[in-house]
């Protein structure tokens, strides 16, 4: 039996894991649906995810049977054709949850997906193969413009959409996999530095101390670097800090809004801030035990906003506690770490690139959506892997999944 | 493979595994926070989130008149509530509500910003019709955070015949809820208090307080149910209140007064005081008020040119003209200087020479030598211009202020306007520029000159008539303290004096006799003409007032009734008909008999009837 499971499975751990929080899902979203006003959709949910979940397993079988040699070679189309779905997504997408105004959805019939589940997979591939036939690290701000553009690509038609949400998880895509190509920490912090600069730009003062910081910095490293990169380092965040008024007054309000009201969501108790705040007052009701499985009563009086999608973990914080959440971080850890430990006892570098960028994505997914249920986050539309509702969703996951085990098997 | 040596995998995985590590841990501390070391004041919002606390109203209590007939009671309304939510969801709602109710733009800003500030719920129409609401109850789903409850209704039993003296309520507005008349112990915003008349007067009495309900919702603002770790407290109604006001004479009153005019009547009791009737036209219906005002009513309302929405009864300022004389005559007996057989040192010849002027008397044919219940009688300008001058300013004035035609009558309303009447000489310094010399005592004397009263303060002056000189301040609660009192210092052969000039107005050969004859009570009055300047209708009519008083025959009178009828010409033809009908109503009423519309002498003519059979045995075949 164990025997059986491990053959099918190649990584038995981590699909056992891997399963576990799906099941776990699946009971979540049966759970999201018992509220005292019920609505037919949300409360046969659960009976659709079970679905979607026996097809991703499908999926998660004959995919991991495919040869990785294979996989390589569709890397290229798909990635093509997945940029051609984003760019059709721009004119026929539709929105869907807490971001219903958004066009990230592709509606066939009955299901709808989002291309850009595609794309976080095919650009994994492309950047893969790309970064494995270097012979010598990507050390300088040079060596990291093919790989940056590869990812730009998607990226920036997911933020025309706009989905910063997945936007995100393009950049950590990006760096979990030029960190293991062998690129330095101290190169991928001058790349994020003018993101920095943007925020912090704010005030003057904090800019200021920061900007002296980066030349620090840059002159400390002085060695490593061509004086062009420091050059351009520097420019890049002085643009930043300068465009960052000019940014945020082009910002509609209602964006705007998300931003002030993810520093305070009592500037806005009923309006903007209203979802974080009933989402904490779930998690925070919930206290150590939680209310029991079924029984949080802000879910059942239908407070949570999409409380079987994107905020399915506030379910989880009312009705299992802090004990309940404890153990799905833990749970994702090790899903997480397990995927580093395949990559660092794999010898192949496309195994290992592959199997980081899907930790990338992974890390980049749950830190957000989680993090915006207790307001660590502004809230972006993103789902959690494995526990959210969402057929395609899960079946992507699943993919990547099958991906992951297959690569590390492999090599 | 030197790039993917196993060292460097190592060296990197572990790296990665930190930050893995720190991001988790940072989530974990994050909920730790959250929901070990902050859980119990999550959990205390977490129960405020779900339960609303509504008020209930309390039901407004009942005004009686003063045989226990209903003026003013509650009846089952509907109010359609909306609860506090998420603000779109709430303004989607109220979008919807439209096909529904009669909702403008700025109405639903004005219910969002509400919902937005004070996070409570928000009445949208606190006075629904049935059919909307079920339709709303039917699409329920359609709008989630509306509760719609039955709560008591005002409903005005006579709507405009009481309009101006019962008033009206309205909902509490954010100014009279920051004042000190309603203490925030009582008053909350969306409360219902009176706006005006009886309804704001006495406004405390009638008020109750408003009970409280705990429910749970759900995060549409859905009601659930009711919450069963309280019990609901259903409030306390207000208490009943009754009035002097006879409502069958009211609305008789309203029924008998001129369709097209404007002016008001005034009934007082003189036992004691008490208002029988205090009616203005035209007027409003003050079921219009309750729940809300349409907006187009209100404007047409305020606008109007007739202003309906004004009391003229105790508002109106108006010359009194020869009604005024009795308040000469009195003066002049209180001082001493004239008794009812006096007659004045030049006898009416229609004209009369005083400080280089001719000065005329209404009757250019003059009225020869008269005494003083004569003078009354035939309201002879040129006897109460002689008596004037025999008084003399200082006095006149002195003595007119102590009977308060420059105070108010202190009537239990919350606006009552106080007469305009010189205080001193020098009173004239400040309109007329200059200091009054003993030549204006001759046109106070008769009524004219700068001297405006309402309504009101002419019947309360009457009353003292009735009485025995004295007049207590007019109450329309029952058993109110009794106010500041004054008195004329008549002599009962002065008072019998001044009645009996009232008489001759009245009987056979009186200017007023055929409007004022009745069969069963003897009716005496005083007409007045106020001269003005043209309506706003273009009417140059001059405003008709008549001052009378009725009772048995050979009996005190029981009613003092005024009658003001803006631009009705002449006091004889439009005030005293209505002041004699008046009175024969409330009379007959009193004493069993039955009610005929038609009860002058005039009302006979006016219906084709000729000279009424009870007429010759009254009158003696005058006439």
């Amino acid at each position: 039996m164990i025997r059986l499971f491990t053959k099918w499975a190649l990584d038995p751990a981590l699909v056992l894991a891997v399963i576990l929080l799906s099941l776990f899902g699946i009971a979540m979203i049966y759970s999201a649906g018992v509220v005292y006003v019920p609505n037919p959709v949300t409360q046969h949910a659960w009976i659709r995810q079970s679905i979607w979940f026996g097809l991703a397993l499908a999926a998660f079988t004959g995919l991991a049977r495919v040869p990785l040699s294979w996989i390589e070679w569709v890397a290229v189309p798909s990635y093509v054709f997945s940029l051609l779905l984003l760019a059709v997504t721009l004119v026929i997408g539709t929105g869907a949850g807490t971001a219903a105004g958004v066009k990230s959805w592709i509606r066939l019939g009955p299901i709808g997906f989002q291309p850009s589940e595609i794309a976080k997979i095919a650009t994994i591939l492309v950047l893969a193969r790309l970064l494995a036939q270097r012979t010598n690290a990507p050390t300088s701000l040079k060596d990291i413009l093919a790989p940056s553009a590869i990812v730009a690509a998607p990226l920036g038609l997911v933020m025309l959409q706009p989905d910063l949400g997945t936007a995100m998880a393009f950049v950590g895509i990006l760096f979990a996999m030029l960190f293991w190509a062998g690129t330095p920490a101290a190169i991928l912090l001058l790349v994020a530095s003018p993101a920095a600069a943007l925020v912090l730009s704010f005030n003057t003062m904090i800019w200021s101390v920061y900007i002296l910081g980066v030349l620090a910095f840059l002159y400390l490293y002085r060695h490593r670097l061509f004086l062009f990169e420091s050059v351009a380092v520097v420019l890049a965040n002085l643009a930043a800090g300068t465009i960052a008024r000019p940014l945020w007054n082009s910002l509609k309000a209602y964006q705007q809004n998300r931003i002030l009201v993810f520093l305070n969501p009592e500037v806005d108790p009923r309006g903007a801030g209203y979802q974080i705040i009933q989402s904490k007052v779930a998690i925070g009701s919930g206290g150590l035990l939680g209310k029991g499985f079924t029984l949080g009563t802000q879910k059942r009086f239908n407070f949570l906003p999409e409380q079987h999608t994107d905020f399915i973990f506030s379910v989880v914080g009312e009705e299992l506690g802090f004990v309940g959440t404890l153990l799905v971080i833990l749970a994702f850890t090790y899903v997480l770490w397990r995927l580093v430990k395949r990559a660092q006892d794999s010898p192949d570098p496309f195994a290992g690139l592959v199997l980081l960028g899907i930790f990338g994505a992974w890390l980049v997914h749950i830190f957000v959506n989680i993090g915006m249920t207790v307001g660590l986050m502004p809230i972006t539309g993103i789902p959690l892997p494995f526990i959210s509702y969402g057929g395609t969703f899960l079946l992507m996951s699943w993919v990547a999944v099958a991906i992951a085990v297959r690569v590390a098997y492999e090599r | 493979m030197k790039l993917f040596h196993p060292h460097l995998r190592r060296t990197r995985a572990v790296a990665v595994q930190l930050v893995l590590f720190a991001v988790m841990g940072l989530l974990a501390s994050a909920f730790f926070r959250l929901q070990v070391l902050r859980s119990t004041v999550w959990t205390l919002k977490a129960e405020s989130n779900r339960l609303r606390q509504l008020s209930v109203p309390a039901p407004r209590g009942t005004i009686y008149d003063r045989e226990g007939r209903i003026l003013a009671d509650n009846v089952p309304g509907y109010a359609i509530t909306l609860l506090p939510g998420p603000l779109d969801s709430i303004r989607a709602t109220l979008e919807r509500m439209k096909a529904y109710v009669d909702l403008p733009e700025d109405r639903i800003d004005q219910v969002v910003g509400s919902v937005r500030r004070y996070g409570r719920e928000v009445v949208v129409d606190g006075d629904a019709d049935f059919d909307v609401v079920s339709a709303l109850e039917e699409r329920k789903a359609d709008f989630p955070n509306i509760y719609i409850d039955m709560r008591p209704r005002r409903r005005y039993i006579l709507g405009p015949a009481a309009a101006h003296v019962l008033g009206y309520v309205g909902e509490i507005t954010s100014d009279e809820l920051n004042s000190d008349a309603f203490p925030d112990s009582v008053y909350e915003q969306g409360m219902v208090v009176g706006k005006a008349g009886i309804e704001k007067e006495y406004e405390r009495i009638l008020q109750g307080r408003q009970g409280l309900r705990t429910v749970e919702v759900d995060a549409r603002g859905r009601i659930v149910g009711d919450f069963a770790g309280s019990t609901a407290d259903p409030g306390t109604p207000g208490k009943d209140l009754h009035l002097n006001l006879d409502l069958e004479l009211q609305r008789w009153i309203a029924h008998i007064f001129p369709d097209t005019l404007a002016g008001a009547v005034v009934a007082l009791d003189p036992a004691d005081g008490g208002v029988l009737a205090l009616y203005s036209a035209p007027a409003f219906d003050p079921n219009a008020f309750v729940g809300g005002i349409d907006p187009g009513l209100w404007a047409q309302l305020t606008t109007d040119s007739m202003t309906p929405m004004f009391d003229r009864a105790v508002l109106g300022l108006y010359p009194p003209g020869s009604t005024f004389k009795l308040a000469t005559a009195a003066i002049g007996m209180d001082l001493g200087v004239v008794a009812p057989q006096d007659t004045m040192p030049e006898r009416c010849t229609g004209s009369w020479f005083y400080r280089g002027r001719v000065w005329h008397c209404w009757d250019r044919n003059g009225h020869g030598k008269q005494t003083l219940t004569q003078a009354i009688g035939n309201s002879c300008d040129i006897y109460f211009y002689q008596l004037g001058l025999r008084i003399g300013l200082d006095r006149f004035l002195q003595k007119a202020n102590d009977i308060g035609f420059s105070r108010k009558c202190g009537i239990d309303l919350p606006q009552e306007n106080a007469g305009r009447f010189p205080s001193d000489r020098s009173w004239w310094e400040k309109p007329f520029g200059y200091i009054a010399q003993e030549g204006e005592v001759p046109l106070l004397a008769i009524g004219q000159g700068p001297n405006s009263q309402t309504p009101l303060k002419i019947a309360q002056f009457y009353m003292a008539l009735a009485r025995d000189g004295s007049a207590p301040a007019p109450s329309i609660a029952q058993g109110r303290p009794p106010g500041e009192e004054w008195q004329l210092n008549l002599s009962p052969q002065n008072l019998a004096g001044l009645r009996e000039g009232l008489r001759r107005v009245t009987e056979p050969g009186g200017t007023a006799h055929f409007g004022t004859a009745l069969q069963y009570w003897d009716v005496i009055g005083k007409t007045g003409t106020a001269q003005t300047g043209l309506s706003a209708q273009g009417i140059g009519e001059d405003h008709a007032w008549f001052a009378g008083m009725a009772g048995p025959p050979g009996k005190p009178p029981e009613i003092v009734v005024v009658a003001l009828v803006e631009h009705g010409a002449h006091g004889s033809s439009a005030a005293a008909p209505i002041v004699a009908k008046a009175a024969d109503f409330y009379l007959r009423r009193k004493y069993g008999l039955p009610i005929d519309t038609i009860q002058t002498y005039l009302d006979y003519l006016n219906a084709g009837r000729g000279i009424p059979p009870w007429y010759r045995a009254r009158f003696r075949g005058g006439g």
